[in-house]
């Protein structure tokens, strides 16, 4: 029999049909509806490319060397995150620590890029409201955004729960290998989007 | 108990019968009947429509009757029946058979679906735009430089082209005599074409729900022959009548209760363009949108207060006394 | 804020109404579903047989046009999220775990969040009756009519919100079963010995897993729409109302499958059980259905062959769609085949199975006549259509939903619903069902569209919608006589012991009702059936290895536990932290209607509910009873 520890508290889980822990089967089913939520976000973005009746229009506004810089670090991210599953699976709470918190704060500076974004977009005269890129970009990016913070939350909680005796251990990592799955799906996320907005969104828009 | 095959056929024949008074139901007199098409478009929908429906009548009366039969003669039984998990060739069978008969019903289906989706080349004699509004129809010929309402006149075994657009939301143009719907969006312009065999006037009404008075949104087609056609055009091109007497003092009405703000009157100050062109409302069969007759009570009754005949009408109660009331009616009945 | 919640006790009690409120069992909650899905059926009853006095005659004025639009608005948004969808979650809920041989869900307080949201969401939708009108725009709410310029009030933000709530609801119970049916197969419980209707629940999972999402999506665009004013729908700006149409009906029409999968999935339990055969042809009508779920993502344009998208498009579709009914078709004829040569137990349930496929079958086939894209623009938003979903939703889901009541009353209750008033139910429901929807085909067939308040004397329409409404009447009287049924055969009803219907799965092995931990030792499946199998074994034919009793443990399969009352199987604890989150997430929404106030503090609920949620163990260790 297994055994599962749930916030500190170790119960006994019962073994599996398929081995896999429930909650890693759940993640990956999360995450095949996570692709249908963001497909859509992303056709909705691409039926509307190039049909804003007024500017600014994604050529004349994206910036392509300064996401570039943004997404170099949360594609980075990742390894960092790979490199902190690692070192819980040996035991090495130490290095988990390091590397996790290099994960979140790749992610917080990409956050740090998008803020500046908009509020650099917003200056140029392009809000939700302004015209169809404005709506869809925003929303678009915004959920991206939005889930790159819920990932940074998590990240860090991880983090602090590990100075708690028994929570983030070697015998428990599939919780980081939970959240691991999580950010770099969000990641893949963001190599579509800047693929598909910015890097050929400026030359058809 | 036992169902004997004679039992049984005798049960198939009645329901058969049953479906033949069924259809027989169907009465196509009716205004909007569409079993009794009266154009190209109408009838070879309509023969697709038959042909499926034998079809499915088909299927239906087999399969239903090998169920019956299957619940009668094996209800109640005793014991524990001999355990049969499956039957491949049976699975094989079943699978094909539907698909045939699939692919047969979408023969018809296909070939009339690109007959109909354009006009024949070359046949097309009057071109008409329609734009909808929450809750009219406003019908433009932009070749003959008409501007009219509610009302699509055409020529009799005369090929027509109707292109439409939306001014607010989504609606749906369909005379159900002349052939199926097309929906009209805003942002878009759709099609379809229209032809009557013989003259006559087709009832039609909007077929995608557009907000409160969507039950009220309803339109004529009036096929007549070319000549009286043309009659008709010609008509339509002028500008107004002249009016005198109590029309006279409607007509002054018209512009002081602001009428005009909304309404064009051509040759007149009226140049409005939120409700229907009405030069000549007077020739008109129906009023508010095919729900009253054009005759002097109705069209007091629509003016004394439009919302209380089509619910949320954009046209207000404009509190007309009496007098007002039928001193307008006088102006826009003169106004042929 | 997460203190506050951690401080309160956990609530320990398994007794009581309050019980009710925390409990996470998968049975109670099924129950849960089941009583509140049957009220808002009766609502949306309600709602219809008001439209059907308004359009009885014409020209009628016993509801204003505006309550009439609020009418079919509302009654196919109960019938389809508040009815029939939890109805078949309250049979996922209660049989699921007992026919794979589980001890509960794989999440059981996630289980209990989806039915306090689905509640919630409920409850954001018709308390809009209260609150300025109900939403007006039809189930389906195509854009651009569902935007502030045409649509100020806040009927449609309730629509919005109640199904945002209700769409949270239905993803977590979809992960939740998904999870269940992979995960916790007993030992032998291999997937192609699994009840069709488990397979159903798995299939319908995933269609819901990839479904909500796009529905999700275009919510959120109108919703920020309305609140944020963007142009997502708003054609002066460039907005396209057709991207409504294209993501609802991506959505829309694998709905149709999620409603009426697991009924297929009933029938083909309550086929073989009153047959006394296997169902025929096992694999196929398994693959069928998953070949149903997957081909009911590649036809959703057949919804809009009207809105001119040309006749290459509407080719393509109406092909997808003619295809479906092959899958569809061979499932009836395997049903046939099940009960062909078998002993018919002529039981309710059995007469609503046989029932089920008969409606649905015309359902099915009227169906096959919309996907004929060149006379369905003479169908298309007529009273044909109308008759269509109502063959297959009420004719085909909620028969197969009776079927499912009769057959699995006695396990979830203990008692037997009477059999005489089950008869005249049946009867009385296959008569009206078709006195009221048959004739809409007429209607729609002379030109009568759906969705109008009044029609003109002149049309001819009068004879047929006064039938209908009569039929609407006795439909009503109909449901009344279920409802009876089940409120006295929950008192005084036949004593039904374990096993009343010779049946075929697992849940039949323990007693009715189930104990908490359903099962005291988790059983060993050897083969499909596996219940019968073992119980006629010897009456058939030898099978090597049989044991001739469902009790396991003799063969090496594992037995957590000895006395099932101290099991070492932890049963998982009541919680309040499920219905602390919904509450948060239904604050929040009226928040974002009322004030953001209101939703910044339904968002702190929901937030430190989901921390709690995250720090309290599954299951207390003080509450194994040791």
């Amino acid at each position: 029999m297994q055994q599962t520890w749930v916030g500190g508290h170790q119960v006994p889980h019962p073994e599996t049909a398929t081995g896999l822990d429930h909650r890693k089967v759940l993640m990956w089913v999360f995450l095949g509806s996570e692709c249908m939520f963001f497909g859509s976000l992303i056709a909705t973005y691409l039926v509307y490319a190039g049909r804003s009746v007024v500017g600014p229009f994604p050529k004349e506004i994206l910036d392509i060397p300064v996401t570039s810089v943004s997404t170099f670090v949360l594609l980075t991210s990742s390894l960092m995150m790979v490199l902190a599953l690692a070192a819980i699976s040996r035991g090495d709470v130490r290095g988990f620590r390091v590397w996790l918190l290099a994960t979140a704060l790749m992610g917080a500076t990409f956050l740090g890029f998008q803020v500046f974004e908009f509020n650099h977009f917003v200056h140029q005269g392009l809000t939700p409201r302004t015209n169809l890129f404005g709506t869809t970009f925003f929303t678009l990016t915004g959920f991206h955004g939005a889930h790159v913070t819920v990932g940074v939350v998590w990240l860090l909680s991880l983090v602090g729960l590990s100075f708690r005796k028994g929570h983030v251990t070697q015998e428990n990592s599939l919780k980081v290998e939970l959240a691991g799955l999580y950010w770099h799906f969000v990641d893949i996320v963001w190599i579509v989007i800047f693929t598909l907005v910015y890097l050929i969104g400026v030359t058809t828009g | 108990m036992r169902v004997s095959l004679a039992q049984f056929l005798a049960a198939v024949a009645a329901l058969v019968v049953l479906i033949g008074l069924v259809l027989a139901a169907c009465t196509p007199s009716h205004p909007q009947s569409t079993f009794d098409a009266s154009g190209p478009v109408a009838g070879m929908e309509r023969n697709v429509f038959y042909w499926i429906f034998w079809a499915a009548v088909f299927v239906f009366v087999t399969v239903g009757g090998v169920l019956v039969y299957t619940f009668v003669r094996f209800r109640n039984g005793e014991g524990i029946p001999r355990q049969v998990h499956g039957n491949r060739r049976l699975e094989i069978a079943w699978t094909l058979a539907p698909a045939v008969v699939l692919a047969v019903v979408a023969v018809p289906m296909l070939l009339t679906l690109f007959r109909v989706s354009s006009p024949p080349a070359g046949e097309v004699a009057v071109n008409v735009k329609v734009v909808a509004h929450q809750w009219w129809w406003e019908v433009q010929y932009p070749d003959l430089d008409i501007v009219t309402a509610n009302e699509l006149h055409i020529p009799v075994g005369r090929v027509v082209d109707v292109t439409l657009t939306s001014n607010d939301v989504i609606h749906s143009f369909w005379v159900p005599k002349l052939g199926g719907k097309i929906d009209v969006i805003p942002t878009r312009t759709t099609s379809i074409w229209l032809k009557a065999d013989k003259s006559g006037t087709y009832f039609g009404q909007c077929a995608e729900f557009c907000g409160i008075s969507h039950g009220n949104m309803r339109f004529r087609v009036i096929a007549k022959p070319q000549a009286e056609f043309d009659a008709w055009a010609e008509a339509q091109r002028g500008p107004a009548a002249q009016v005198t007497g109590e029309a006279e003092r409607g007509a002054q009405l018209f512009v002081a209760k602001g009428c005009l703000a909304c309404h064009t009157i051509r040759g007149t100050l009226a140049m409005g363009k939120i409700g229907p062109d009405l030069t000549h409302v007077g020739g008109r069969t129906t009023i508010a949108a095919g729900l009253l007759d054009n005759t002097p009570e109705d069209l007091a009754r629509w003016l004394r207060d439009p919302p209380e005949v089509k619910p949320g009408a954009n046209m207000p109660n404009l509190k007309l006394s009496g007098e007002e009331v039928s001193a307008l009616v006088a102006y826009l009945q003169a106004l042929k | 804020m997460a203190t506050i919640v951690q401080a309160l006790r956990r609530p320990t009690s398994y007794t009581g109404w309050w019980s009710w409120v925390t409990t996470v069992d998968h049975k109670r909650i099924g129950i849960l579903y089941g009583a509140t899905a049957i009220i808002f059926l009766l609502l949306g009853g309600l709602e219809a047989l008001i439209m059907r006095i308004q359009l009885a005659r014409p020209d009628q004025t016993v509801v204003s046009p505006e309550v009439f639009n609020q009418l079919f608005t509302m009654h196919g948004t109960t019938m389809i999220f508040l009815a029939i969808m939890p109805l078949n979650a309250a049979l996922f809920n209660f049989l699921v775990p007992l026919m794979i041989g589980a001890g509960d869900v794989a999440f059981p307080r996630l289980n209990a969040f989806s039915y306090w949201a689905f509640l919630g969401g409920g409850i954001i939708l018709n308390l809009s009756w209260l609150l300025g009108g109900a939403p007006n725009a039809g189930w389906f709410g195509y854009a651009n009519l569902t935007g502030t310029a045409f649509n100020p009030g806040h009927g449609i933000d309730w629509w919005v919100l109640g199904l945002q709530v209700l769409g949270i609801a239905s993803l977590a119970s979809a992960f939740n079963f998904i999870v269940t049916i992979i995960n916790m197969r007993a030992p032998g419980m291999t997937l192609m010995r699994m009840p069709v209707f488990a397979w159903m629940t798995l299939v319908t999972s995933f269609i819901m897993i990839f479904a909500f999402p796009v529905i999700t999506v275009a919510l959120v665009e109108l919703m920020f729409d309305r609140f944020l004013g963007t142009n997502f729908f708003v054609p002066s700006a460039g907005g396209d109302p057709l991207l409504w149409q294209h993501l609802f009906w991506i959505f829309g029409h694998p709905e149709v499958y999620i409603l009426v999968l697991p009924p297929m999935g009933i029938i083909s339990e309550v086929l073989p059980t009153f047959s006394r055969k296997p169902l025929f042809g096992y694999p196929v009508v398994v693959f069928s259905g998953i070949a149903i779920g997957f081909m009911g993502f590649g036809v959703w344009s057949h919804h809009m062959f009207t809105v001119g998208l040309g006749p290459v498009a509407n080719s393509v579709f109406a092909i997808t769609t003619m295809a479906i009914a092959i899958p569809t078709g061979v499932k009836i004829f395997n049903w046939i085949a099940t009960m062909w040569g078998g002993s018919l137990n002529t039981k309710t349930a059995l007469l609503f199975a046989v029932g089920f496929i008969f409606t649905f079958m015309m359902g099915g086939i009227s169906g096959v006549m919309h996907s004929m894209a060149s006379s369905d623009y003479q169908q298309q938003d007529t009273y044909f259509v109308v008759a269509h979903i109502h063959y297959v939703l009420f004719g085909g889901s909620l028969l197969a939903l009776f079927a499912g009541a009769y057959y699995w009353f006695p396990k979830i209750t203990g008692r037997l619903l009477h059999e005489g008033l089950g008869r005249l139910h049946f009867w009385l429901t296959i008569v009206a069902l078709n006195v009221t929807f048959f004739p809409m085909h007429f209607l729609g067939l002379d030109g009568m569209p759906r969705r109008i308040y009044t029609y003109d004397p002149s049309m001819g329409w009068d004879l047929w919608n006064m039938v209908a409404t009569i039929g609407a009447f006795m439909l009503a009287v109909s449901v009344l006589v279920f409802v009876f049924n089940l409120v006295t055969s929950l008192r005084r009803g036949e004593r039904a012991g374990n096993d009343p219907w010779d049946g075929r799965t697992l849940e039949w092995t323990v007693p009715s009702p189930p104990p908490a931990h359903n099962f005291d030792t988790i059983p060993v499946v050897r083969s499909r059936d596996a219940f019968w199998e073992e119980k006629h074994r010897r009456a058939i034919a030898p099978v090597a290895g049989g044991s001739g009793r469902m009790d396991p443990g003799e063969e090496g399969g594992y037995r957590p536990g000895h006395d099932p009352r101290h099991s070492t199987i932890h049963m998982p604890s009541p919680s309040y932290l499920p219905v602390v989150v919904a509450l948060g997430i239904v604050l929040a929404a009226y928040g974002l209607v009322y004030h953001l106030a209101l939703a910044a503090v339904g968002g702190a609920i929901a937030v430190a509910g989901l921390y709690g949620w995250y720090m309290e163990p599954a299951s207390e260790p003080e509450d194994t009873g040791q």
